[in-house]
C-alpha cells in the first residue's frame, strides 16, 4: 500500500512511509515502546525461563521441555488447571447472566439518567480490590452477615459452611468484582441497537420473548462475547481471591504458580505453568470467538 | 388516476383519538374512516401528528382517548404483533444479522411452514418487489432503494389487511423517489391491500393517493381526494401547504340566495356561487393557483377578466416559466406559471403585460 502511494506521488526521500505514516508512528511510539519494554520483553523472559532448569540455587540454561512435561502430566497441576478453568467459567457465566439484565435496564429504561446508572455501576471500584475481598469475608463468614441473618430468621439451624473457604466463595466474590466489566460492553452493544429493529420484530408478529431471542440477543452478542472474554481471561489467572477466600479446595493455578516462584523456589516450573495456562486460556478464547464470529462481523 | 374506492367498506375506523405526551398534545380529536383497498395518505408538516396516528394504527402508541377499530375489531387491547397491520419503517429497519431472504421470511417463521414452502413464499415476495435472486445477499451490501424493497417484501409477505408506510421514500434521491412512487402505486393496485402512507411531501401524496388527510397541529384540516384538496383547499394553511397559491384580499359586497358578489384587490369585482361561510361585509382571502393565471401576449386583445401587470421576476424551469407579477398600483403581486409552448416568448423583467383570470378558478378562503 505504501509502495503504491509512493509511486503515485513520487516522493524523493523516505520512500516507504508517507508523512502521515511517520506522524502516526511517532504518536504511537511512546505507548509501543512501553508495551514492548514492560510486556513483550518480560513475556519473552518467561518463555526462556520456562525452558531452563532449577538446580537448587543455580539455573541450568540448557533448553528443555521437561518443565512442560511436568506441568502437563503431574495430576496436581492438571487438577488445578481444570479447576481454574471450571471456576473461572462458572464466574464468567454467572457474571454475564447477571450483568445482562442490568445492561438491558440501563440501555432501554435508563432514560435521561443513563450516566447516573453507569456511574453507580462503577461504585465497587471506588474501594480497593483487597478491601472488597475482606468485606466478602465479613459477609460470608461463619459468624458473618449472611449466616447471622439466616440464623436470626430461623431459616437455618447452624451457620452455613458452604459459602466461605471454598470454590463458592471465589465465584461469589469474583462475579461481584467483575460485574462492571461485563455490564459495560453489553450496555454498549444494546444501546447501539436501532429501536426500529425491535419495533419491526414486534410488527412482524414476535412477542417480547421471541423478539429477544431473534433480534435483541443476536444483535448484542458482540457485547456478550466481549464481556465473556473480559471476565474469563483475567479470572483464570486470579490468585488473590482464591488465596484469601478459597480455602484448600478453592485454590487455583495462579496460586501454584506463585508457590513455584516463591516457596518452592522453582521459577522455571512456575514459568512453564504460566505459559501453559496462557496457551490454554488463549486457545479457549480463540475457539470461543470463532464459534461466535457470525455475531462479530462489522456491518456497514 | 386514482381508482374509485368511494363505494368500498370502511376498514379502519378512528374515532375521537387524542394523544398527549406529558403537556404536549400530538393528536387533538382525530376521526377518520379509511376504506378497504384504498391508498390513503396522512400529509402534513413535521410535528402535525401524522406519524403518531400511524403508530397508533400499528399499535406502537396507544391513544390517550378515543378508539381505533380495524376490520370492525377494537384494537385498544391488541398489541402490535397481533394486529393485521404491517409497517414499512422510515429507516427500513432491515435486520442486519439476517440475509435478505431471512429478513423477508422473518414474520412467517412463526407459522412453521415446510422449508420449501417458506422458500417459495419468500421468492414470491422478492419477485413482487423486483428483487429476484437477492435472497442470499447481506443487507449491508444493498443500496437504499433495495433495502426499501426488502422492507416492502417483508411486510407484504404477511398479507396484512393494512400496510403502513412511514415516510418510506424520504431517504431516496429524487429520481429513485419518483420511480418508487409509481411503483408503490402499481404495487398497491396489484395486491389490493389498504396502504396508509405518512408523508410531508405534498407532491408524493397527490400523485399516489386515493384520498389524503391533511393534518395540522394534531387535527385533520381536510380530508378529500388529491384533486379536491388541490382545487378546493379548506383553508389558507392547506392551500399554501399544497402546491403554490396566490392569496389576494377581498371583501363581500353583496350576498343573495344564489350568488355572492365580492371585490378582489387588484382583480376587481366578480360574482361567485353562494357560500354559507360568508355574509355581506366579510373580509376574506381569494386563492388562485399560478397556472390559473395567464399572461396575455401582445397579439391577443385585452378582454374581460384581465388586468394590467408588470413582470417583477422570472424563474425559468425549461418546460415552464414562473413570473412574479405586480398588479396595477403595485400593492399586490402574484405568481403566474406559463407552459413554454412554441411561439410564446419569455417576457423580460419589467415588461408590461396583462394577466387574464377566470372566476371559476378562484377559491374563497376564510381570513
Amino acid at each position: 500500500m505504501a509502495e503504491a502511494a509512493s509511486k503515485q506521488r513520487k516522493r524523493p526521500a523516505l520512500r516507504f512511509l508517507s508523512p502521515n505514516e511517520w506522524r502516526g508512528l511517532a504518536l504511537i511510539s511512546p505507548a509501543l515502546g512501553y508495551a514492548v519494554l514492560m510486556l513483550a520483553a518480560p513475556l519473552l523472559l518467561v518463555f526462556l525461563l520456562s525452558m531452563w532448569t532449577q538446580n537448587y540455587l543455580d539455573l541450568d540454561t540448557t533448553l528443555t521441555f521437561a518443565n512442560y512435561r511436568e506441568a502437563i502430566t503431574d495430576p496436581l497441576y492438571r487438577l488445578l488447571m481444570i479447576r481454574s478453568i471450571i471456576i473461572s467459567g462458572i464466574v464468567t457465566v454467572v457474571t454475564v447472566i447477571l450483568a445482562y439484565p442490568v445492561a438491558y435496564f440501563v440501555a432501554f429504561y435508563g432514560g435521561p439518567r443513563k450516566s447516573m446508572w453507569l456511574l453507580l455501576i462503577t461504585i465497587p471500584f471506588w474501594t480497593s480490590y483487597l478491601i472488597r475481598i475482606f468485606l466478602w469475608k465479613v459477609i460470608l463468614g461463619y459468624n458473618g452477615v449472611v449466616n447471622s441473618s439466616l440464623l436470626g430468621l430461623g431459616l437455618i439451624e447452624e451457620p452455613l459452611t458452604i459459602i466461605l473457604y471454598n470454590a463458592n466463595a471465589v465465584v461469589i466474590t469474583l462475579a461481584h468484582a467483575w460485574a462492571p466489566f461485563a455490564i459495560l460492553p453489553i450496555y454498549v452493544a444494546l444501546s447501539r441497537i436501532d429501536t426500529s429493529l425491535l419495533e419491526a420484530a414486534r410488527d412482524l408478529g414476535d412477542g417480547p420473548v421471541r423478539r429477544f431471542f431473534r433480534v435483541t440477543l443476536p444483535l448484542s452478542m458482540s457485547g456478550v462475547v466481549a464481556a465473556t472474554l473480559i471476565v474469563f481471561i483475567p479470572t483464570v489467572g486470579d490468585y488473590v481471591t482464591p488465596r484469601l477466600l478459597g480455602g484448600t479446595n478453592g485454590l487455583m493455578i495462579a496460586n501454584m504458580i506463585q508457590i513455584q516462584f516463591g516457596k518452592a523456589n522453582n521459577a522455571p516450573l512456575g514459568s512453564a505453568l504460566a505459559v501453559s495456562a496462557m496457551v490454554i486460556v488463549a486457545s479457549i478464547s480463540i475457539a470461543y470467538v470463532l464459534l461466535n464470529r457470525r455475531f462479530l462481523k462489522s456491518r456497514g | 388516476m386514482p381508482s374509485d374506492t368511494t363505494s368500498r367498506d370502511t376498514l379502519i375506523s378512528i374515532r375521537n383519538v387524542e394523544k398527549h405526551f406529558g403537556k404536549v398534545t400530538a393528536l387533538n380529536g382525530v376521526s377518520v374512516d379509511i376504506r378497504e383497498g384504498e391508498f390513503f395518505s396522512l400529509l402534513g408538516p413535521s410535528g402535525c401528528g401524522k406519524t403518531t396516528l400511524l403508530r397508533m394504527i400499528s399499535g406502537f402508541e396507544m391513544p390517550s382517548a378515543g378508539d381505533i377499530h380495524i376490520g370492525g375489531e377494537d384494537m385498544s387491547e391488541v398489541p402490535p404483533n397481533l394486529r393485521p397491520t404491517n409497517m414499512v419503517f422510515q429507516s427500513y429497519a432491515i435486520f442486519p444479522h439476517l440475509t435478505v431472504a431471512e429478513n423477508v421470511g422473518y414474520g412467517l417463521k412463526k407459522q412453521r411452514l415446510a422449508k420449501a414452502e417458506l422458500a417459495a413464499r419468500v421468492d414470491e415476495a422478492l419477485a413482487l418487489v423486483d428483487l429476484d435472486g437477492y435472497g442470499t445477499r447481506e443487507p449491508h451490501a444493498l443500496s437504499g432503494g433495495q433495502r426499501q424493497r426488502v422492507a416492502l417484501a417483508r411486510a407484504l409477505i404477511m398479507k396484512p389487511k393494512v400496510l403502513l408506510l412511514d415516510e418510506p421514500l424520504s431517504a431516496l434521491d429524487k429520481k429513485l423517489r419518483e420511480a418508487m412512487q409509481s411503483e408503490l402505486r402499481h404495487l398497491q393496485r396489484t395486491v389490493g391491500i389498504t396502504f396508509v402512507l405518512v408523508t410531508h411531501d405534498q407532491e408524493e401524496a397527490l400523485t399516489m393517493s386515493d384520498r389524503i388527510a391533511v393534518m395540522f397541529d394534531g387535527r385533520i384540516s381536510q380530508l378529500d381526494t388529491p384533486e379536491g384538496i388541490y382545487k378546493k383547499p379548506a383553508d389558507q394553511r392547506v392551500a399554501s401547504f399544497i402546491g403554490v397559491m396566490n392569496f389576494l384580499p377581498a371583501q363581500v359586497t353583496s350576498a343573495s340566495d344564489r350568488t355572492l358578489g365580492i371585490d378582489v384587490a387588484a382583480l376587481g369585482k366578480l360574482s361567485c356561487p353562494q357560500d354559507d361561510r360568508f355574509a355581506k361585509g366579510d373580509k376574506l382571502k381569494v386563492g388562485i393557483r399560478p397556472e390559473m393565471l395567464t399572461i396575455v401576449y401582445d397579439g391577443e386583445k385585452a378582454e374581460k377578466n384581465s388586468v394590467p401587470a408588470k413582470v417583477a421576476d422570472i424563474a425559468y424551469y425549461g418546460d415552464m416559466t414562473y413570473y412574479d407579477v405586480v398588479f396595477g398600483d403595485g400593492s399586490h403581486s402574484a405568481s403566474v406559471s406559463m407552459r413554454n409552448t412554441a411561439g410564446r416568448p419569455i417576457l423580460p423583467i419589467g415588461a408590461m403585460t396583462r394577466i387574464r383570470w377566470g372566476p371559476e378558478s378562484i377559491v374563497l378562503l376564510e381570513d
